[in-house]
């Protein structure tokens, strides 16, 4: 399955977008959490700030984003995790509601209620949640409700290396194979389950290997390159479409910032950052769209800019809109 | 005698665990990030380089799987500690929390034993919202098996996580992370003082009068005992007395001492961080409300905690749905002045 050239310009674009996005907050994230506008004695102060809790970063694991999400339509679902960022701007969530949430702000996706790690758009299908593999059975829900109404939509749950130990891992893709739901498990493989390593936590070496425990084809994309990725989910979608039931996609992709913004990174060999940096999947990608000239200067340029244009567009409309009423927890427990 | 120094909550816990491990080879510790991380509140700071691997064990994210193990190995006379990231996960495992870990002995006729110490992080107040932000400790202290510890400042909590490993029944152990002194997240710094270098024990079942007053008694505990404080302080210089209790355990529940309190100044104030409803404030003002022919009310009780709602994300969501200082404050003063109905206090 090759990409269209409109399809190539959209993921390059949006892998611009969220990179930039997760750079910016990196920077805003930092805002009033330092010395000296904290608690003397603290280093830094997780509550402080117009950007307070925890923060998540996507910065490297774009291509597994977009190379998904360039196969979707608003009709189809994605639930992603704590880390949703890059799934949510990849699914179309808008950046400015998306933003105003992690301000806490009343125009925010949820009215400041559910922050960073609990963004819900019913609009565009897509919800995350904080607990750890908390994603993938009610992708099958999602993907059970397309095939009772006799459409070819799909469900595709995001989650990580960690996740796949978890025993809603095991319990979801029995159920969808058993089912034939047409649902893509996606897990992102970036090495660490915060300072734990795949390696000293998982029995297999590959969790495209588990798939066939379950009765489903596994494919394990080992570069962490939006091509790739675009491929074998573009496969895996298809099958789902065509009512062949679920399907597990493995990529192996890279974290650039700590578990959560303020994590120190102990456990991370030094330089090891730096190092995945150098291949940094969306310069390999703009270089394949020169190669093949469908990228120049000024393509570049103007993709690039209208990226970066979207996201401040997003951190002003976030900074400039209201706070909810404290009152206002008391609403929305039911409908 | 030890020379005095201060520890935070969390140096106070890995202290505690260390010198258990020290003096009992069965003692072991397993959960996510206990190692190399040392926990990600700190609570098993240190413990991987004194003990190594074998006995701090990093485990996958698989919370059933590893609390049945410690289950399993505590059947076999070890004595497991094990970790739950947050309590807000109990979720993904609480078959083996509530059905087995809490159940067993009983089960059994006493032929077992249960030496299990499960150790978590609760409460909120720094933004993390619903699925991180609970204390919960009411619904454990609810569902009977489980013994139920929450400090609120390092010389208890080290004294009472040795009385949980020397414990022969399962022990939850839960830790507020606003008063562990992480140097990353604000935090109230009465929780951090003096410590003993000895090993020493607090008993299970014994609340500590942390404040001696006359006008009203405040139950609380946790981090709320940290504000209570706080409050207590601001209400002297209105000429207001505020006796504080800090409950420690609610499993056991030092019955006695709440009770004498409240017979003394005739007004109760329970600051919680839990959900208000169905919980730990309702039970303390049914225990008083059950001996209202031995103590006399001179207002009726009051409640403070979250008023039935998710915790939201939002800062001033949030400081609204979680009792504050100010809060207990406010409600102690309308409290000396008639009635405060629950959720009422703004």
């Amino acid at each position: 399955m090759e990409p269209t050239t409109a399809q190539l310009h959209w993921m390059y674009e949006t892998m611009v977008k969220i990179r930039h996005y997760e750079e910016t907050m990196a920077k805003v994230y930092l805002e009033g959490k330092l010395p000296p506008h904290i608690q003397k004695g603290l280093a830094f102060d997780i509550g402080s700030g117009p950007v307070p809790g925890e923060m998540h970063l996507a910065a490297g694991q774009e291509p597994v984003a977009v190379g998904v999400c360039a196969h979707l339509t608003d009709n189809d679902t994605v639930v992603g995790t704590h880390r949703p960022h890059h799934f949510a701007i990849a699914k179309g969530v808008p950046l400015d509601k998306m933003t105003a949430e992690m301000f806490g702000k009343v125009t925010g996706l949820g009215r400041g209620k559910g922050g960073h790690m609990h963004l819900f758009d019913p609009a565009h299908k897509f919800s995350c949640s904080g607990i750890i593999g908390a994603s993938l059975p009610p992708a099958c829900g999602a993907a059970l409700a397309a095939k009772k109404r006799g459409k070819d939509w799909v469900a595709v749950a995001f989650f990580g290396d960690g996740a796949a130990n978890q025993g809603s891992f095991h319990e979801s893709l029995n159920l969808a194979a058993l089912w034939k739901l047409p649902v893509i498990f996606v897990c992102e493989d970036n090495k660490y389950a915060i300072s734990v390593e795949k390696s000293e936590s998982t029995s297999v070496a590959w969790n495209a290997e588990r798939a066939a425990s379950y009765g489903m084809p596994g494919v394990l994309v080992e570069r962490n390159d939006a091509l790739e990725v675009f491929q074998a989910a573009g496969a895996a979608i298809a099958r789902a479409r065509n009512g062949d039931g679920p399907s597990l996609i493995e990529v192996k992709t890279d974290r650039y910032f700590g578990h959560f913004q303020g994590d120190a990174e102990v456990y991370r060999p030094k330089g090891e950052t730096d190092e995945l940096r150098k291949s940094d999947p969306i310069k390999t990608f703009a270089d394949y769209l020169r190669t093949h000239n469908l990228l120049d200067d000024a393509t570049e340029q103007q993709l690039s800019s209208r990226a970066k244009q979207a996201v401040s567009e997003a951190f002003e409309f976030a900074r400039t809109s209201p706070y909810p009423e404290p009152e206002e927890a008391l609403l929305h427990v039911f409908v | 005698m030890s020379a005095p120094r201060k520890l935070t909550m969390a140096a106070a816990i890995s202290e505690a665990i260390a010198q258990e491990m020290e003096r009992d080879q069965d003692v072991f510790v397993l959960g996510e990030d206990v190692g190399k991380y040392g926990g990600i509140f700190g609570a098993t700071q240190n413990l991987l380089s004194k003990f190594g691997s074998d006995r701090v064990m990093d485990t996958p994210i698989s919370e059933t799987a590893f609390i049945g193990t410690a289950i399993g190995a505590a059947s076999e006379g070890m004595r497991p500690i094990v970790e739950l990231m947050f309590i807000d996960f109990f979720g993904v495992c609480m078959d083996m929390i509530y059905n087995h870990m809490a159940k067993n002995i009983y089960m059994a006729g006493g032929n077992i034993q249960m030496p299990v110490v499960l150790m978590s992080a609760i409460g909120g107040g720094y933004n993390d919202a619903a699925q991180h932000s609970q204390c919960l400790y009411a619904t454990f202290a609810h569902m009977p098996g489980l013994k139920v510890v929450v400090p609120s400042n390092a010389y208890d909590a080290k004294g009472l996580m040795i009385e949980a490993i020397r414990d022969n029944n399962p022990v939850l152990y839960l830790f507020h992370k606003g008063i562990m002194g992480l140097p990353w997240m604000a935090y109230y710094e009465g929780s951090t003082n003096e410590v003993p270098s000895e090993p020493y024990t607090i008993p299970f079942g014994k609340a500590n009068v942390v404040r001696e007053g006359s006008d009203l008694t405040i139950v609380t505990l946790s981090q709320m005992v940290q504000k209570a404080i706080l409050a207590a302080q601001t209400l002297e210089q209105e000429g207001i007395s505020a006796e504080v209790i800090d409950l420690r355990t609610l499993v056991p529940l030092d019955v006695e001492t709440v009770v004498a309190s409240v017979k003394k100044t005739g007004r109760l104030l329970v600051a919680d961080e839990d959900y208000l409803n169905f919980g730990l404030s309702g039970e303390i003002s049914a225990i008083v409300a059950e001996r209202l022919d031995e103590i006399a009310l001179k207002a009726p009780i009051a409640r403070l905690g979250v008023p039935g709602i998710p915790i939201p994300y939002s800062r001033p969501l949030e400081q609204f749905a979680i009792p504050q200082t100010e809060t207990i404050t406010k409600a102690a003063r309308q409290l000396m002045g008639g009635r405060v109905l629950a959720g009422a206090v703004a």
